[in-house]
């Protein structure tokens, strides 16, 4: 029976070519609009670390006070990374399962064969811990251990990418690299690692990275080195003194931090304890005000820093307020094409069709054009996702991609849409009055 | 055209066709509106000036690899000598920023150092006595800076400067009443007070996106050079050397000092690409914008054409016996355009309230501005004239049925 529909369908498509193109057109604008937005909206709003970030946490400590507010911050936010006093007391406590303060660093990498040029690579000074808590896949060895972090190990974690370029991809655990002049013995070799948005270190990189991160180091020791940071260094007052270490004695901010709370307890501990040290800091004179903390996960704190980018929601909204359009468009047109074949269905039910029958037939053919508007919408699809570094800036526009799951939502909505929209037209016609139709005639 | 009472009798009993069309066209010009309305926007943006003169100008953005940030100083020195000296180059200048260039430094312009709130926020441009020459900009009071004033100091160390030039927008911040030139005002947090020296008419801060909207024409110019791993090179070239110099000033960079690197998207730019990258999202979106309206307006009308021809068809019997009791073919066309005004009017009265409460919604959710009437009052005017314009041809067609049709089919 489904055959014979198949067969009334394409009939009465092909009836009507001109109608018929123009809903496949319109679905398949539709859904491509939709689907290529979506694919860029489901890349930046996507979950970097889904199985664990609502265990990864950002504290965040007032050491600004009320001074330091930007003039839009109207509900007393502190800011939004640490400076080093803190972080280093944070760090000091330890009292997350796993954590690890951070910043950005831009160390030039001396490749071994001198005639080369040194090239600068971008990366980050963290401890120890860092790797296991973010659950960083190694290709080659490993992080580095807690005695490296206290005895300021020169050691390095470096990038897959890196070690290509360094050592034509072999094993290098065990070598050395040159980092800012100095010898590093590499302890492990990163395998494909490229989260975005890079939610480790959101103050620094802004989210989305084109780049890829190709050189870890020990904290202390780059803090040893004078490795100075890369990334944001925000001050609401003049360092007293100047250079790196003025820096780390200063109250700017400059690092970011992550710790580990595994369950709710874990965390509301956590919680006691930043505002069991801000009220210390209170009470040594160091803040003049009130604990003023915070303590968000992952997503909360994406969400908080507004890492997605309104335009990418916006643009999403608009491509889907196209998407109805259309449809109601198609439903305007399968109701008059339906009704149109009024006296066809009279005949039909004269003869016997339950209302059944006409709608299995009709919802056929509905279902029929939203295919070929989903066949029509993954060509679509497939040009928009490439064209669209034109419309959006490079990183973000990279990480948008044309999978299979894509593939297939793209050719779902078109078919479930187009027979939603259907429906209605199909409903009028399953309603038309056998007697009348065979009357008129 | 007056015969209305016939044909809303028409249109009951066409009532689900009548719907879908009227929420078609509400749909279209909400979205349309508010599509019109951010393109708008966003061309206002990227139109803005710099106050630079934009011909002629290359910037170079540099990074030193290996060399310690207090030992960058001569190193920038010789480079600039030897820019000034290259053959093509007007005049050149090492800086930390410029306007559009993506990232830059802003601080908070206070009358009094203990102010808890500064009056503005501007961006620090650290030049020397080349700047203004180099990028262009008009000096409309006071002096320029004095290549003694110049102080060589390293980036995180910057404390503030005795003489600064200012941007009149920044002025009239300041001294709403009068001019800044000559008066003292606090750049950092520290009791040390910068005195205007010098008002130029117009620049940019080195951002472009929304946020920094409120001061974007606010900066404050330093006789300062930052020593640092990092900065900026911007070079006027003669005119009609800007090609021949953006090939041979990385060149010449490369040969005075090969421990530096230049980023692969970011390093060598002429002006037209700076200005490109900057507002690339936001002509992006205006072009996105644009063209969904255009498929919306296209499916809309090809919407209406479809239906109303469907009407047309359902319709040549009571068509024939109007024209054969009478009717002129001027009649049954106006019949249909009227018709079709009806419902057009209908979905741009929903449309436009629709399209107010979207952009409602939307500054609320994306800091977006209110929307003008005037987009909405274009926007109805358009619909109207595109539902005017589908309909011509099945209304023409219409016209042209036959009397013979009353007759036919019985």
């Amino acid at each position: 029976m489904f055959s014979y529909y198949l067969e009334l369908a394409l009939r009465s498509l092909r009836r009507s070519p001109g109608l018929t193109a123009l809903m496949v057109l319109a679905i398949g604008f539709g859904v491509a609009a939709s689907m290529t937005t979506w694919s860029v909206f489901r890349a930046v709003s996507g979950d970097p670390i889904p199985w664990k970030s609502s265990q990864l946490f950002v504290p965040q400590i007032d050491m600004w006070g009320p001074k330091g507010r930007g003039p839009n911050n109207s509900d007393n936010e502190p800011p939004d990374a640490l400076d080093y006093t803190d972080a280093m007391a944070l760090m000091r406590a330890h009292r997350g399962k796993l954590q690890s303060a951070m910043y950005q660093i831009s160390p030039s990498v001396v490749p071994a064969d001198a005639s080369k040029h040194p090239i600068n690579v971008s990366g980050h000074a963290v401890y120890s811990e860092f790797f296991p808590m973010l659950d960083v896949p190694f290709l080659y060895g490993n992080g580095w251990s807690a005695d490296d972090d206290t005895q300021r190990a020169a050691v390095a974690v470096i990038s897959g990418k890196l070690n290509d370029k360094l050592f034509g991809g072999a094993n290098s655990v065990g070598r050395t690299v040159s980092i800012e002049g100095k010898d590093y013995r590499v302890v492990g070799v990163l395998g494909n690692w490229n989260p975005q948005p890079r939610f480790y270190d959101v103050v620094n990189t802004g989210g989305f990275s084109t780049g890829v991160e190709d050189v870890f180091i020990p904290f202390e020791r780059a803090i040893a080195m004078s490795i100075s940071n890369d990334g944001n260094t925000n001050c609401s007052e003049t360092p007293a003194e100047s250079g790196f270490v003025g820096l780390q004695r200063s109250s700017c901010i400059w690092l970011a931090y992550m710790v580990q709370l595994d369950d709710a307890a874990a965390v509301s501990a956590y919680r006691s304890w930043l505002d069991g040290y801000a009220k210390d800091q209170q009470k040594a004179g160091r803040f003049g005000w009130a604990p003023n903390n915070r303590l968000r996960d992952v997503p909360a704190f994406l969400d908080h820093e507004q890492v997605v980018p309104s335009d990418t929601k916006v643009s999403l909204l608009v491509a889907l307020g196209l998407l109805i359009v259309c449809l109601v468009n198609t439903a305007g047109l399968l109701l008059a094409k339906f009704l149109r074949r009024s006296s066809e269905i009279g005949v039909r039910r004269a003869l016997g069709a339950p209302r059944l029958a006409i709608y299995a037939q009709f919802l056929t053919e509905a279902g029929m054009i939203g295919l070929a508007g989903g066949v029509l919408g993954l060509l679509l699809t497939g040009v928009g996702v490439a064209s669209v570094s034109w419309v959006l800036p490079k990183d973000i526009a990279s990480l948008a991609r044309l999978d299979f799951s894509l593939l297939a939502l793209t050719l779902l909505v078109a078919v479930i849409a187009t027979t939603l929209a259907g429906l209605y037209p199909t409903f009028r016609a399953s309603r038309v009055q056998p007697a009348w139709q065979l009357k008129s005639n | 055209m007056l015969h209305i009472k016939p044909i809303v009798v028409a249109l009951k009993r066409h009532k689900a066709g009548t719907v879908l069309i009227a929420l078609q066209i509400a749909l279209t010009l909400a979205i349309v509106c508010n599509a019109l309305f951010i393109i708008q926007q966003r061309i206002g943006r990227l139109s803005r000036p710099t106050g630079m003169v934009e011909s002629n100008l290359l910037a170079i953005q540099n990074r030193w690899v290996g060399v310690d940030d207090n030992a960058t100083g001569p190193l920038i020195k010789s480079d600039l000598q030897a820019l000034r000296q290259l053959a093509g180059v007007e005049d050149a200048i090492s800086t930390n920023s410029f306007p559009l260039r993506g990232g830059g430094w802003s601080m908070g312009v206070r009358h009094d150092p203990d102010a808890k709130k500064p009056v503005s926020s501007a961006a620090i441009y650290a030049v020397d006595d080349h700047a203004l020459s180099t990028m262009g900009a008009k000096l409309i009071a006071g002096r320029n800076f004095r290549s003694d004033e110049i102080v060589w100091v390293e980036q995180k160390a910057y404390a503030a400067s005795p003489q600064i030039i200012i941007t009149k927008a920044l002025s009239d911040k300041l001294y709403p009443n009068g001019s800044a030139l000559g008066k003292t005002v606090y750049i950092t947090d520290t009791a040390r007070p910068s005195t205007v020296i010098g008002i130029v008419e117009h620049l940019q801060v080195p951002w472009s996106g929304t946020w920094s909207d409120s001061f974007s024409d606010c900066v404050v110019l330093v006789p300062t050079q930052l020593t640092g791993n990092f900065g900026s090179y911007l070079i006027r070239s003669k005119p009609g050397q800007l090609a021949a110099i953006t090939a041979t000033a990385p060149r010449l960079l490369i040969k005075n000092n090969r421990l530096r690197t230049f980023s692969r998207d970011r390093g060598v730019r002429t002006f037209e690409t700076v200005r490109a990258q900057a507002y690339k999202s936001d002509r992006g979106i205006a072009l996105l914008m644009g063209v969904v309206c255009a498929m919306l307006l296209a499916i809309t009308a090809a919407g209406i054409v479809g239906l109303t021809s469907f009407w047309v068809g359902q319709r040549r019997r009571q068509i024939g016996v109007r024209r054969a009791l009478g009717a002129t073919r001027h009649d049954i066309l106006g019949y249909f355009l009227t018709e079709n005004l009806l419902i057009g009017i209908a979905g741009v009265v929903i449309g436009a309230l629709l399209a107010i409460g979207i952009n409602l919604w939307m500054v609320t959710q994306f800091e977006m501005a209110r929307l003008s009437m005037t987009y909405v009052a274009a926007g109805v005017v358009a619909l109207l004239l595109l539902g005017q314009g589908a309909v011509l041809a099945p209304a023409l067609r219409a016209s042209r049925v036959s009397p013979v049709e009353a007759t036919r089919s019985v």
